[in-house]
């Protein structure tokens, strides 16, 4: 008896997490199919769900319209760059926070935190004069720095997470073995940190990726990525649901499919050092 | 060279002063072992000497310059860790010779050191294992490698053998001390396990709450402790401690005396007690005595004796290895 109601719970189990995991990704999935919609369709009422005529116009069109490749460079550009600047100037500080605490070490890590429960809109004025000050409006450079920076707080604790669980016996051995902290940090700690440090540069990947608030502020028609790619679909004028959808779609797609071949890394990323 | 001199080294974590002013000369080629019960600060006392922590004030000084302020790794000091901390991401190999990687060695030379440190060290056919791959001696080992293939000035082992089984441990016990046979060189071991600190050592230095109790020679000790502390830590089974009228007819206040100094008989003697618990190895009978007027008392006696649960039995002490202490405890 008790058999039967291990199945019974698995099976219950089972259906809940498909419509829950149904529930979350059906917007993306409706976006896509808009995407292979005629403008007429993506607004019908009642809704059209499969049986409507499959086109890739849209897809040409915003093709035609604007330049993909431009967009999606910058894209990986920023969230590549943004992602590598932040890990290498993270691993250091990781490194003393974990290593070497001191008293003010759990202070600081959450004065790092409270910076992202800040609403980003609150230092935009300052940021935005200083951009202009510097240079940097509309450029990659610019951007990248900004998002790393806005991004930065995270890596640290995630990479402040991972170095926890390494024994500290194994630093202090390479110390005995006559190793430089450059070394130690290069020869031990970083390699015993690779699935740790894999899963920050992917999750920090996606968060730079999926940014919008500093891109559309900061940025025009040169150095704008595949968010800012987006929003020049959302016009106010005319209805263009089909084309922002296959934009969106566009956008979404390089990401969608590094996460899906990465999920394992991202799990463990996330729940590491919750249980031991 | 290896000498290594400690002058009034202090050491405090916050208000807690765990290591009190401690003045230590430990000569080239010793082995010397650091014994006590956990938390006497032998563990902080071997840190520091590594340089792993630093001092909060005196001097250490290696062959005769101050190396209190010289980061561990210059110190040219090996250490084997009690997790022995190998680098899980590198082969036996690389681990062995990462340390003359360091030291900027070139490559044939590495190599040929690496190869002969696995010989030594019966690691030949795991040389391109992963730790994870090894038991825990074959580990213990590669620990080792690693600490002599850089051939340092001294070695530091902190409680090496404490994950090891039993069996394992005796052999690897051997076999550091063969290792300090053949290369002379100081070692410095932790342990708190007093029968690693009498079978290795050259001297023994017995700590108790970051003070010495004792510096001296292994059979130094067990013959002649200084006081109770030492008396009772050195040595298996433990010193029987009596007091009372017993000790006043022996000539003192307290009077230790070892297990195998107790004759035992069935028939007569000079105290009479209870067998409580029987232990019968061949070659020892270890007996729990319920002595009349005294306590429990342990007993050691050569070969097997027909002595079990409930028998009566006599016990004589040997007058001439009574160990003699006053009231506060220090041998007369």
């Amino acid at each position: 008896m008790a058999r039967s109601i291990t199945t019974q719970r698995k099976t219950i189990n089972t259906v809940l997490a498909w419509a829950i995991g149904l529930l979350i990704f059906f917007p993306i999935l409706w976006t896509i199919l808009t995407s292979f919609k005629t403008e007429a369709q993506a607004i019908n009422d009642p809704p059209i769900f499969l049986f409507f005529d499959w086109t890739l116009e849209n897809y040409s069109v915003v093709q035609e319209r604007s330049n993909y490749a431009r967009f999606l460079w910058n894209s990986i550009f920023i969230a590549g760059g943004s992602t590598l600047l932040g890990v290498i100037i993270a691993i250091p500080a990781a490194w003393s926070m974990a290593f070497v605490p001191s008293k003010r070490t759990k202070d600081i890590l959450l004065w790092m935190l409270s910076t992202k429960m800040l609403p980003a809109v609150g230092v935009l004025y300052p940021i935005y004069l200083l951009f202009i000050k510097f240079g940097l409006l509309d450029s990659v450079l610019g951007l990248t720095i900004v998002i790393m920076l806005i991004n930065l707080p995270i890596i640290v604790w995630m990479l402040y997470t991972y170095f926890r669980e390494i024994p500290v016996d194994i630093l202090e051995a390479a110390r005995m073995d006559g190793a430089s902290l450059k070394s130690e940090i290069l020869y031990v700690l970083t390699p015993m940190a690779v699935p740790g440090i894999a899963s920050t540069l992917l999750l920090n990947f996606i968060l730079a990726w999926n940014e919008a608030f500093w891109t559309l502020n900061l940025t025009a028609a040169k150095a704008g990525p595949l968010t800012a790619f987006i929003a020049s679909y959302s016009s106010p004028e005319g209805l263009f649901y089909a084309k922002l959808s296959a934009a969106s779609t566009m956008a979404i797609l390089p990401i969608l499919i590094l996460g899906w071949f990465s999920q394992k890394q991202l799990v463990r990323g996330l729940t590491f050092g919750a249980v031991k | 060279m290896g000498r290594i001199t400690l002058k009034e080294v202090t050491k405090s974590f916050g208000t807690v002063e765990v290591i009190k002013p401690i003045n230590l000369e430990i000569e080239d080629g010793e082995f010397v072992v650091f014994v006590g019960p956990s938390g006497c600060g032998k563990s902080t006392l071997l840190r520091l000497i590594a340089g792993l922590e630093d001092v909060t004030s005196g001097h250490i000084e290696i062959n005769g310059t101050d190396a209190t302020a010289i980061p561990p790794a210059k110190r040219g000091l090996a250490m084997v860790f009690q997790s022995y901390a190998l680098y899980p991401h590198m082969s036996v190999r690389k681990n062995i010779a990462f340390p003359l990687k360091m030291a900027g060695v070139d490559k044939t030379e590495i190599n040929r050191k690496v190869d002969e440190a696995a010989r030594v060290l019966n690691l030949s056919d795991y040389i391109d294992r992963r730790p994870g791959q090894l038991s825990g001696g074959q580990r213990q080992r590669v620990a080792i490698g690693r600490a002599i293939v850089r051939e340092p000035d001294a070695f530091l082992f902190d409680e090496p053998l404490s994950n090891l089984d039993a069996a394992l441990r005796g052999n690897m016990r051997l076999e550091i001390s063969e290792l300090h046979q053949t290369l002379a060189t100081t070692m410095i071991y932790v342990t708190h396990d007093q029968v690693e600190a009498m079978t290795m050592a050259n001297k023994i230095v017995v700590l108790r709450d970051g003070i010495i109790e004792q510096v001296g020679a292994p059979i130094d000790l067990y013959k002649n402790p200084r006081n109770l502390f030492v008396a009772e830590f050195i040595g298996s089974p433990k010193m029987n401690i009596i007091k009372g009228d017993a000790a006043t007819e022996l000539g003192a206040p307290t009077v230790g005396i070892r297990p195998e100094h107790l004759e035992v008989s069935k028939t007569k003697g000079k105290w009479k007690g209870t067998v409580g618990v029987s232990e019968h190895l061949g070659s020892d009978t270890f007996l729990h005595i319920e002595a009349e007027g005294i306590g429990t008392v342990n007993v050691r006696a050569d070969g097997e004796i027909d002595l079990h649960h409930g028998d009566v039995a006599w016990l004589t002490p040997q007058v001439d290895k009574l160990h003699r202490f006053d009231a506060t405890g220090l041998a007369i």
